[in-house]
């Protein structure tokens, strides 16, 4: 499957793909992310309440929550000498993946959501029926139907600022470029490099999630470098495309048609005795 | 208010006991974040959807009848089957509507056509196949038309198969770990469902005499319904590191699905035994289409819990993508 999914959709002469670069080992947590975000995207408010997660009062992403940081508190890796309570924080502010085979494009009745010139999946609110087909074929749980309006709503990777050549809300405001924008390739080269001078310090289980597109869902457009493994920070572990069984799918059920099909032609063969 | 723990909150016990001999499964032990589904749940609504799943199949396994009774020549059975294929459909389609967040633009799922959603597939199957089940059931009853009558009986026939399977591409092309790993059976399910349902209602509403054709799409219908599912579960269960079928067996949708497999296996015996009993046969036909039903309640509420609770989705994938990186750092 091609790479470049701007041109799988259509688009000729496209811009460069881009994306986020989520380096989580120097997120601190501060929620400006999701402010800009919100703020830029007129996201409305979706519920004030202490969840009991540590710091995550936002929970988890949604229809009107388009970043979302997660903290972990968990013992401090070995060796901590004299510290046996020693505990650390992990911190990671999740987004819509971008996915190159997006599964929620994908099963999109409408055509409501589309791929974008710059690679990125986007809905289009005019068009959106509200079938509620894209939530489940997430493989991330991140787009949601809003109770308000009845639509499908997710990060449109700020589709209005990057026609302006402007970056994403929430990399503009993270305060220690934990959330890095740019063109993908770039951004790909440079978490290599990251990930490995992490590893080279000590930390094993630094790691890149999506960054392959070799993966199971042709890698993000946003990917993430994480200190633990993705199932710690909710997660999947090995996400697959629901579209790619599809085909599969369609085999059975033509089939399984086909004979009932052929059951109707069988049933009238015995002529009534009157 | 206590924190939760942030990792260990979704550790289980895996130790299973079945009546007679104990048999012990190494823990299955997972990490979540706090517990929380990763997946989100579908937003579709009960029984808007499950009952749209059971309605489609009815209506599609009708139309299958309608063609068959027509060739050979039972005429009662036929416009009874007709207008079951138009009823259904008729109220499927309103509980799709009804179940849109924005039902106004329902038309919209008329703008393309994807062979990627099976959702536009089968918007675009049900644009075809109303309009000619309606048109077969009006010929049939009021005589009108009969040659065009004739033709639309046959023209349902043909896309009422579809109607009646479309659906279980429908759930399974989802990231639901309870649907999309029986991607594989769950079309010889709902074919299954939908041709025990016709037959059923077959039964009910005709004289047995006059319902042969009825009685064997029963028979075949809730035997392959029956083995289907077995089958169905068999694949669920046999998921690397974590039984699929689990959902399916214990809760609410357990319940469900067995009081089904009941009803499906009692209304096949009845089809099978009750000979030219009006009683029985229509007892039967009540059964299998209870069973069909609750078939389709069954399995839209076992995918349901299986997106709820993270074990389902984190587990197999993790088995895929290989044990954790070293523990220490």
């Amino acid at each position: 499957m091609s790479t470049d999914p701007a041109a799988r959709a259509g688009h000729l002469d496209h811009p460069p793909r881009v994306g986020f670069f989520t380096d989580t080992s120097v997120c601190i947590g501060c929620k400006a992310c999701e402010v800009a975000c919100k703020e830029w995207n007129a996201v409305p408010e979706d519920g004030i309440s202490l969840s009991g997660m540590s710091y995550d009062n936002t929970v988890g992403l949604g229809a009107s929550t388009w970043r979302h940081v997660a903290f972990i508190e968990q013992p401090a890796p070995p060796p901590a000498p004299g510290r046996p309570d020693a505990m650390r924080w992990l911190m990671s502010s999740d987004v819509c993946k971008h996915c190159t085979e997006a599964a929620c494009l994908d099963v999109c009745p409408t055509g409501a959501l589309f791929r974008t010139e710059f690679g990125t999946v986007v809905v289009q609110d005019d068009v959106c029926n509200g079938c509620g087909y894209c939530v489940p074929a997430c493989p991330f749980g991140v787009i949601a139907r809003r109770e308000e309006d009845g639509q499908a709503h997710k990060c449109t990777l700020c589709y209005d600022r990057l026609g302006e050549g402007m970056e994403p809300a929430c990399a503009k405001a993270c305060p220690t470029d934990s959330i890095q924008f740019g063109p993908l390739d770039e951004l790909r080269e440079r978490a290599q490099l990251r990930v490995e001078d992490l590893r080279a310090a000590g930390k094993d289980k630094a790691q890149l999630y999506l960054d392959d597109p070799g993966d199971g869902i042709g890698g993000g457009g946003a990917f993430f470098l994480l200190l633990d493994q993705p199932e710690v920070y909710g997660l999947p572990p090995d996400p697959v495309v629901t579209t790619r069984d599809l085909a599969s799918m369609w085999r059975h059920v033509g089939i399984a048609a086909a004979g009932l099909a052929v059951t109707a032609a069988a049933l009238g063969l015995g002529r009534r005795r009157s | 208010m206590t924190p939760r723990e942030p990792t260990g909150a979704g550790r289980l016990k895996g130790a299973r006991r079945r009546a007679g001999a104990e048999i012990m499964v190494p823990d299955a032990e997972f990490t979540s974040y706090y517990g929380r589904p990763v997946i989100k749940e579908p937003v579709w609504k009960t029984p808007d959807v499950p009952g749209y799943l059971f309605l489609g199949g009815l209506a599609g396994g009708s139309s299958v009848l309608a063609a068959g009774a027509e060739l050979s020549g039972h005429r009662e059975l036929a416009k009874v089957a007709k207008a079951g294929a138009l009823g259904a459909i008729s109220l499927s389609a309103v509980a799709l509507v009804h179940d849109l967040g924005r039902p106004g633009r329902f038309v919209n799922m008329l703008r393309v056509f994807k062979p990627s959603s099976p959702m536009s597939v089968g918007s675009w199957l049900l644009a075809a196949y109303g309009p000619v089940a309606g048109a077969a059931a009006v010929s049939g009853w009021t005589g009108l038309l009969p040659k065009a009558g004739l033709a639309a009986t046959f023209g349902a026939g043909l896309l009422g198969p579809g109607i009646a399977t479309y659906t279980a591409a429908l759930i399974c092309d989802t990231a639901v770990p309870g649907w999309h790993e029986g991607h594989r059976e769950m079309p010889y399910v709902f074919a299954g469902s939908a041709a025990s349902a016709a037959g059923g209602l077959g039964l009910l509403a005709v004289r047995p005499w006059d319902a042969r054709p009825a009685r064997d799409l029963a028979v075949l219908g809730a035997s392959v319904e029956l083995i289907a599912k077995r089958r169905l579960l068999v694949r669920l269960a046999a998921v690397d590191g974590q039984s699929i079928a689990e959902p399916y067996e214990t809760g609410t949708p357990g319940a469900i699905l067995r009081v089904a497999e009941f009803l499906t296996a009692g209304g096949l015996a009845g089809a099978v035994l009750g000979g030219r009993s009006r009683v029985v046969s229509a007892v039967s036909g009540a059964s299998l289409l209870a069973a069909s039903a609750m078939t389709r309640f069954g399995i839209f509420e076992a995918g349901m819990a299986s997106a709820r609770d993270p074990k389902y989705t984190i587990v197999p994938q993790r088995r895929r993508r290989g044990p954790s990186a070293s523990p220490a750092e």
